[in-house]
């Protein structure tokens, strides 16, 4: 039985027409066109799929609509645009810390519920805070590297060295062909 | 005076009670040794498969620690007690420990210096090992690497805190004595008794314990705790749907078993161990255990009935239950070829059938992870992605739909209590939830 759900994403209300148990990232990528989000495995096993939920990150395959009255959903889609990407993005975007691409939207906003939480993390914090999301392309380095970089300029520490990029190309614009680091959908909050 | 005498009496009788109580606890110290005798590779061998069986790195390692070197907090009902360094570092482990010392610490709870140890170490167990499994335990914790770590300090409130006391305690509750035989019973039982009662010490967490914490043996196996996990009965008091065998038990021992699952919790670590196992060791384990519960018991089958949707909390559990766990959980079970380290039916896991919900609530929060460097099992943790008050519903549930036995009375407050800092979240939908009847 479908029933109008209240669903609060990205500062925007939705309302949407859904199965109650209908998992969150098919309203969203489905309904509301937000396809920064991925399916990957939809058991919980890869993190393709995660999103912030009042400020956690969460498995949006595994999560009914129906929990999430009232609560505040973050996407990628709403850290930035293409033309202006959030700190998180344009760290990932420095650092080429996509391949495929694929896992990098789960991946940033698993990094940003970190960041949000523990602004200044440990790498073995980085390394436990993103261990449930997987990469097959296996550019893991990057991706940490990425999130060391924005951790630091969030501190807007200018005095201390940035960590160096890891690979050569690391043009803004190449990072962005990627794709999954940039928002996709029209519905962002700048 | 006449009450002056009597006040002499008594300080007179105190005074010879205390004079027995120091003669009770104190303990010579036992001069330490330059180094062990050297063992042969055979002795530590067999060290090794020992430590595993009675799974001793799972308390003397820390959280991310190197194995043996101690400092894993031990939380008890008393205080936090922390498993000490058993590597034979020379300042801070058992350096300088000779076997006799070893062998005192293990059957008496006396460490060399002469202190009392708490029983949260199970010598109450250990007592009952044979001269040569000391022996060989003791070669393998000495051919350890050496590792500077000093345990901390207990953190142990007045009177616990002093050791001295356990003089007292022992009298009380503790046999010293090695494991006797049933003449009556195979071999492989006798080897599986001698295992679980001296050794892999099941009843320090299958056990209750009275209130001065030790195991109530009149009711030996009939469920305990560990850790604030739930730890099931291994008797005829066993939910397990459907009731253990020694095969299964010996496949579950071993890693997985596809009725019952695998080892969740405190459980973990003990058959992680096993690996290095024999399993001829395992199977004796499997024979004893499965003896506990009275032969012939007719036993409980696993439950999937209908949940009544007009109860609005089960209603909104229906929901998450569709939206979250049924993409695995529904898919029949590994070995019908679903989702991995699932059972049949969650009819089958004792931490649905069983009297206390604790088990589920940790299980939902904190998920299960793989060992490091291991494929699964791995279940997502929930403890960010749902409020209390949703689990809650998830677990009455699951309760309501996979267990004979009626709701939990405490589940609400046991969520709450396991679950300070989840996500407050709304109670639940609003909306009509669409609980789905499961399938006949």
């Amino acid at each position: 039985m479908t029933g109008s759900i209240a669903l609060s994403v990205n500062g925007r209300r939705h309302m949407v027409e859904a199965a109650p148990e209908t998992p969150l990232l098919y309203v969203l990528r489905d309904d509301l066109g937000l396809n920064g989000a991925k399916f990957g495995c939809g058991l919980g096993q890869c993190g393709a799929c995660t999103v912030v939920v009042d400020g956690r990150a969460v498995l949006s395959c595994l999560l009914p609509v129906a929990a999430l009255e009232g609560r505040a959903i973050t996407t990628v889609e709403g850290l930035g645009t293409p033309e202006r990407p959030g700190l998180l993005q344009q760290a990932f975007i420095a650092e080429n810390a996509a391949q495929c691409g694929y896992c990098i939207a789960g991946m940033v906003m698993r990094a940003h519920a970190l960041l949000d939480r523990n602004p200044d993390p440990t790498e073995a914090e980085i390394r436990a805070a993103m261990a449930g999301n997987l990469c097959r392309c296996g550019t893991h380095r990057r991706i940490l590297a990425a999130i060391r970089r924005a951790a630091s300029s969030r501190k807007g520490d200018r005095a201390g060295t940035p960590p160096p990029a890891t690979g050569a190309g690391q043009g803004q614009g190449q990072g962005q062909g990627h794709g999954a680091a940039g928002a996709t959908a029209g519905r962002v909050r700048s | 005076m006449r009450l002056g005498r009597i006040t002499g009496i008594l300080v007179a009788v105190a005074a010879a009670g205390a004079a027995a109580f120091a003669v009770l606890a104190w303990h010579p110290a036992i001069a330490p040794v330059a180094a062990p005798p050297p063992a042969s590779p055979d002795v530590i061998r067999a060290g090794e498969t020992l430590a595993a069986l009675g799974y001793c790195a799972s308390c003397h390692t820390a959280e991310g620690g190197r194995p043996y070197a101690g400092g894993r907090p031990i939380k008890t009902s008393f205080g936090t007690i922390y498993a000490t360094n058993i590597t034979p570092d020379a300042r801070t482990g058992l350096g300088g420990w000779s076997l006799d010392a070893f062998t005192r610490a293990m059957r008496q709870g006396i460490d060399r210096e002469g202190r009392h140890l708490y029983p949260a170490f199970p010598y109450t167990h250990y007592t009952g090992l044979t001269d040569g499994d000391v022996a060989a335990l003791y070669a393998f914790v000495m051919s350890r690497m050496p590792v500077e770590a000093r345990t901390p300090e207990n953190d142990l409130p007045f009177p616990f805190s002093v050791r001295a006391l356990m003089a007292g305690w022992n009298l009380l509750f503790f046999r010293e004595g090695r494991f006797t035989a049933d003449p009556n019973r195979d071999a492989i039982w006798n080897r599986g008794a001698y295992l679980a009662e001296a050794l892999s010490h099941c009843g320090a967490c299958h056990s209750p314990r009275n209130a001065l914490g030790a195991e109530v043996t009149a009711r030996a196996y009939s469920g305990g705790e560990a850790d604030d996990w739930w730890s099931p009965a291994l008797d005829a008091g066993s939910t397990a749907a459907p009731p253990w065998t020694e095969a299964s038990l010996t496949r579950y021992l071993a890693g997985w078993d596809p009725e019952h699952g695998g080892a969740g919790g405190p459980m973990a670590p003990v058959v992680a161990a096993h690996g290095r196992v024999p399993r001829a060791e395992i199977a004796a384990l499997a024979r004893y255990v499965a003896g506990l519960a009275p032969p012939g018991q007719a036993g409980r089958a696993p439950v999937d009935r209908p949940v009544r949707v007009e109860d609005a909390s089960l209603a909104r559990g229906a929901t998450i239950y569709a939206g979250a766990c049924a993409v695995c959980h529904d898919s029949g079970g590994w070995a019908a070829g679903g989702v991995p380290y699932t059972a049949p039916s969650l009819g089958h896991r004792t931490t649905i059938t069983g009297p206390d919900p604790r088990n589920l609530i940790h299980v939902l929060r904190e998920g299960i992870a793989p060992a490091s460097h291991a494929r699964g099992p791995y279940m997502p943790a929930y403890g960010e992605m749902l409020s209390a008050d949703q689990v809650t519903d998830l677990a009455a549930y699951l309760r309501a739909r996979f267990s004979p036995d009626g709701p939990w009375p405490d589940l609400r407050e046991t969520v709450h209590r396991l679950m300070p800092d989840a996500p407050v979240g709304r109670a639940g939908p609003s909306t009509t939830a669409s609980a789905k009847e499961p399938p006949r």
